[in-house]
């Protein structure tokens, strides 16, 4: 049934509203995070009770995308009474169609509880990690079933389409894209409007608009996210864009490591064109535009726009240098936009709702919300959006809660392998572009990483170090070359083998490579190596000059020992160490034999009374 | 081949196609076959070596054969800072084998990888497309023993 | 025409130029390595970088001369105290991966690299590329290329094994610019070839005496460094 006006549009809308309203739903969490844990089960259990029950006519049931509060799932809410369960089992699915569905009760041991009260809450507006983000673009994760195109109707979905045909020229569009100061989500934060203007005024009859969905950076699952459960968020940005820009073609590229993502995206694009979104003469206007889904095949440098255009015709994704850019001269040869999946699904939202209003978020230079994966030693590793200007302090500390118990954090890591490290002084930084820059960091895809006492900054250089010589395509020198000889040095100083001199040497040669490279991630690669060499110097100088790793992390200068006071002679540890380094009778200290030990920590992985130690 | 016939029907006979069909092809076989490669190449009028570039440029290609059994640790940074190299080294005591090799006898392969996306489920393992969150050595080690010892992949990953 | 100024020197050339080309015709000397002019520009070794910009306006950045093409009113610095440093940590880097390399060699007393600080790993390629460019542009063979990525990337035929399309020309052999030893010609054990030891060597495949032998799927590279 093809929507061929903006009135059809909301009349379609109030239909499918009227229909659902006031209907109690079930929304169990289908990302992969609450998927791994089960919330399949979670969601076939509740099928087969509301089915038996006869509830099925009176209570929804809906899969949705991610929900963001990944540590605590699998997650469950409910509508309208905004009752919020988390860590749901199957087996807790009876007692809550019983108890909450059918009597309205709350279960409290199912409930999330305030991180400083200690207090049951029931709503999840109540939770800290809720309560201080600003969702927008993630308003409908957790919320539609990104299957069904109808929900995303429903709750106003297309409209900035309608809008934007119906209403709109191009270069009004791109005018409200310049003035709502949107700026590339993906890393560099390059203004899209600029970015459209540019392609709008480019020569050539077939444009291309490119949503980047390579996320490769560890660490970092927004755009997954986003791809899993809102899809139709993302479709919409790029078809505004295609008319603001002239293009009749679009492509979506996903790395293959998110198969849910290209399936829900199929799904998406065969529903958008059922609906006439996509296709020919789309709300009967000159637009005639479609989309295709391009399949990633494993290469982080595929996410550099120019190595993603060699990708998608077939190439290897081999960087090549700028002039001219991808807006002149792009896929096959022709203008195109290539766009990150986040800065697409901010593209309705701002026509909707207009460019000054999402000025008014953020700050000064960096507009809008961003959302980030908020991992690592967290206590509330999930996905959170955020208004730009926004301190790192209140993200990790209030929205994170803070670390797990009995450690504290150290540092963030900002931007992937191409972003920088910061140290915890620098907290009350607020997140924006140009700050992060300066502190020697990058905003990046939205990857955070925490880290704590018990993480050795060396390592963490010397891991992306190595990260980055197996991802860079090779071409040119100072990348394939000077990562790899960074990571050798890096090795050497977590063996405790290297010199001063060594420490001289690694700085000049990140420097080289970092001006030298023909592409951002080389550009880029240093960052780690440097941030951590400016922040945490005394680490490097403690490995270097006492042999000595202060986080108990590199294995050459650590040893594990077994406190005698601690051990209570179980046996435990004895049979399952690898290489039988451990002896001991039952009920006497146990004792590890240094020359045998191959530091792989299954003995603390093993003890349950704290015995081991790292020293 | 006619399988190989067919992928490449499914896309069409063009060289911009070529990353797909690879794919597809390394979905079926568990690898890329050396005459399929060649055949791909001589019906997508590719230079063999520009394909040959393809298949060893990109992580998702093996030219190998895998294991019956697939392990992949995930690398990615939360990962790593939460044990996932120890589980790497777990599983190269555990199987003898070194990352990214097979077993002699062709039941394990193991790899790492560098993030699935679902950091949240740190330090992550996935068992024959299976999601193992919280993965610890001595549980992974578990998991290894029963998949030796029990000839259905399917039932023994649960 | 465009006109652009290299050094503080104006001058005008044709749209499509490149930097290096249009440095050239002024007679100003950029050291390059990956460049040939007879095969397409790469842009792989760095060596040709300039600064691009205008300091009162904002930091300048590196760019390769060969593969930029000039733009109105470009300002291009050569030479600069910057530009030295890269350079001399390029070769630095090239003369760990190919000490006994002649043109590496002669790069590296041009611009006094007297020190190699990083282990040397002594091999005979440094993936400039220009074997598989001449391959591909000049002799339209398309037997060798590039295979793998980052650090473990290499010159090589598909599967490691004796290419079909290849025609023995000689003519990777010819333009590589650390391949020292040239064919001996009539005087050698075999008439395709004698002693060289070049990756793309593909006589040495099959084992012919005089040659070095490979098997299996094992590079030339790797046999050097075990040779050793």
């Amino acid at each position: 049934m093809k929507i061929r006006t903006g009135e059809q549009l909301l009349m379609l809308e109030r239909e499918l509203r009227m229909a659902h309203d006031h209907k109690p739903c079930v929304r169990v969490c289908g990302g992969t995070g609450c998927r791994a844990r089960g919330s399949e089960d979670v969601l076939a259990r509740f099928q087969e009770l509301l089915e038996r029950k006869e509830l099925g006519g009176s209570i929804e049931l809906k899969f949705t995308g991610c929900h963001g509060l990944c540590e605590r799932g699998p997650l469950v809410s409910i509508a309208p009474s905004e009752i919020f369960y988390q860590s749901v089992e199957a087996d807790d699915v009876a007692a809550i169609v019983e108890e909450t569905l059918e009597h309205d009760r709350v279960i409290e041991r199912l409930l999330a509880s305030d991180p400083v009260t200690g207090t049951r809450v029931r709503r999840e507006q109540e939770l800290p990690f809720y309560r201080r983000q600003h969702r927008i673009v993630l308003r409908l994760n957790g919320v539609i079933d990104p299957t069904d195109i109808r929900e995303y109707l429903a709750f106003g979905g297309y409209r900035a389409l309608a809008k934007t045909l119906e209403n709109l020229t191009p270069e009004e569009v791109i005018e409200i894209m310049e003035r709502s100061g949107l700026r590339g989500r993906g890393g560099a934060g390059f203004p899209t409007g600029k970015k459209w203007r540019l392609a709008r005024a480019a020569k050539g009859t077939t444009k291309y608009v490119v949503c980047n969905g390579d996320e490769g950076d560890p660490g970092a699952f927004m755009d997954r996210s986003l791809l899993e459960g809102n899809p139709h968020s993302v479709l919409e940005g790029m078809i505004i864009g295609a008319y603001a820009i002239g293009a009749t073609r679009g492509i979506i590229y996903v790395r293959e490591e998110y198969p849910l993502a290209v399936g829900t995206l199929q799904v998406a694009l065969e529903q958008a064109r059922e609906y006439g979104f996509l296709g020919k003469a789309i709300f009967g206007s000159p637009l005639s535009f479609d989309i295709e889904i391009v399949r990633g095949a494993g290469a982080f440098v595929a996410g550099e726009e120019t190595a993603l255009i060699a990708a998608v015709e077939g190439r290897v994704s081999e960087p090549r240098q700028r002039p001219p850019y991808p807006v002149e001269r792009g896929v096959w040869g022709c203008p195109t936009v290539i766009n990150n999946v986040e800065t697409w699904a901010n593209v309705p939202v701002i026509i909707e709702r207009g460019p000054e209003w999402f000025a008014s978020l953020g700050t000064a230079t960096s507009k809008g919300t961003k959302i980030f994966s908020l991992v690592g030693k967290i206590r509330n590793t999930g996905l959170v959006e955020i208004p730009m200007g926004m301190t790192v302090r209140e993200l990790v500390e209030e929205i994170g809660g803070g670390p797990p118990p009995s450690r504290e954090i150290k540092a963030v890591q900002i931007g992937g392998p191409s972003g920088g490290c910061l140290p915890k002084d620098l907290f009350d930084l607020p997140i924006d572009y140009e700050s992060l820059v300066e502190a020697g960091a990058m905003m990046g895809s939205g990857g955070l990483i925490v880290m704590d006492d018990r993480t050795c900054m060396v390592d963490v250089a010397r891991y992306f170090m190595d990260f980055l010589r197996d991802e860079s395509c090779g071409k040119c020198l100072p990348c394939r070359e000077g990562t790899n000889r960074m990571y050798e040095l890096l090795t050497r100083i977590c063996e405790g083998r290297a010199t001063e001199s060594d420490l001289d040497l690694l700085e000049e040669l990140a420097q080289v490579v970092k001006e030298t490279s023909l592409c951002g991630l080389g550009q880029t690669a240093s960052n780690p190596v440097l941030t951590t060499l400016r922040y945490f110097r005394p680490e490097y100088e403690a490995h270097v000059r006492e042999r000595r790793c202060p986080a108990g992390v590199c294995k050459a200068l650590i040893h594990y020992v077994i406190a005698a006071d601690r051990c209570t002679g179980c046996l435990a540890c004895v049979s399952p160490c690898p290489s039988q380094a451990i002896t001991g009778q039952l009920k006497q200290p146990h004792v590890i034999d240094q020359s045998r030990c191959l530091k792989c920590g299954l003995c603390l992985e093993v003890c349950q009374f704290g015995a081991v130690e790292v020293v | 081949m006619q399988e190989i016939e067919a992928i490449i029907e499914r896309y069409g006979a063009e060289r911009r196609h070529a990353i797909s069909i690879l794919q597809d092809i390394q979905a079926r076989f568990h690898y890329l076959p050396k005459d399929a490669v060649l055949h791909v190449a001589a019906r997508l009028r590719i230079p063999l070596i520009d394909l040959y570039g393809l298949a060893t440029f990109y992580n998702s290609f093996s030219l190998t054969p895998r294991g019956e059994h697939v392990i992949q640790v995930c690398l990615g940074t939360a990962c790593h800072l939460k044990g996932g190299t120890r589980l790497v080294e777990a599983l190269e005591r555990e199987l003898g084998i070194r990352e990214g090799e097979v077993t002699l006898d062709g039941r394990f392969s193991f790899k790492a990888v560098r993030c699935l996306g679902a950091c949240a489920l740190a330090p992550l393992v996935v068992i024959d497309g299976r999601y193992q969150p919280k993965m610890t050595q001595r549980k992974l080690t578990q998991i290894v023993a029963r998949l030796r010892r029990v000839r259905e992949p399917a039932e023994a990953a649960r | 025409m465009t006109r652009l100024f290299i050094n503080g020197m104006e001058t005008e050339v044709p749209e499509g130029t490149s930097v290096l080309e249009a440095a050239q015709g002024l007679g100003v000397e950029i050291p390059t390595l990956c460049f040939h002019p007879g095969l397409s520009a790469y842009g792989a070794c760095r060596l040709c970088v300039v600064e691009i910009g205008d300091l009162r306006s904002g930091p300048t950045r590196l760019v390769s001369a060969c593969t930029y093409p000039v733009q109105e009113g470009l300002r291009v610095r050569t030479h600069s105290a910057r530009l030295e440093r890269a350079r001399r940590m390029l070769i630095e880097l090239l003369l760990s991966i190919c000490p006994s390399s002649k043109r590496i060699q002669d790069l590296a007393a041009e611009y006094q690299v007297e020190r190699v600080r990083f282990p040397v790993r002594d091999e005979r390629c440094i993936l400039c590329g220009l074997c598989v460019r001449m391959c591909a542009e000049q002799m339209m063979a398309r037997a060798i290329g590039f295979a793998h990525r980052g650090y473990r990337r290499k010159v090589t035929t598909p599967f490691d094994l004796r290419s079909e399309v290849c025609r023995l020309c000689g003519g990777c052999l010819y333009v590589c610019p650390v391949c020292e030893l040239r064919c001996q010609g009539p005087e050698a054990p075999d008439p395709v070839c004698g002693s060289c030891q070049a990756p793309t060597c593909l006589p040495a495949r099959e084992g012919l005496p005089g040659a070095w032998g490979v098997t299996g799927n094992s590079s030339v590279q790797t046999k050097a460094r075990r040779g050793r």
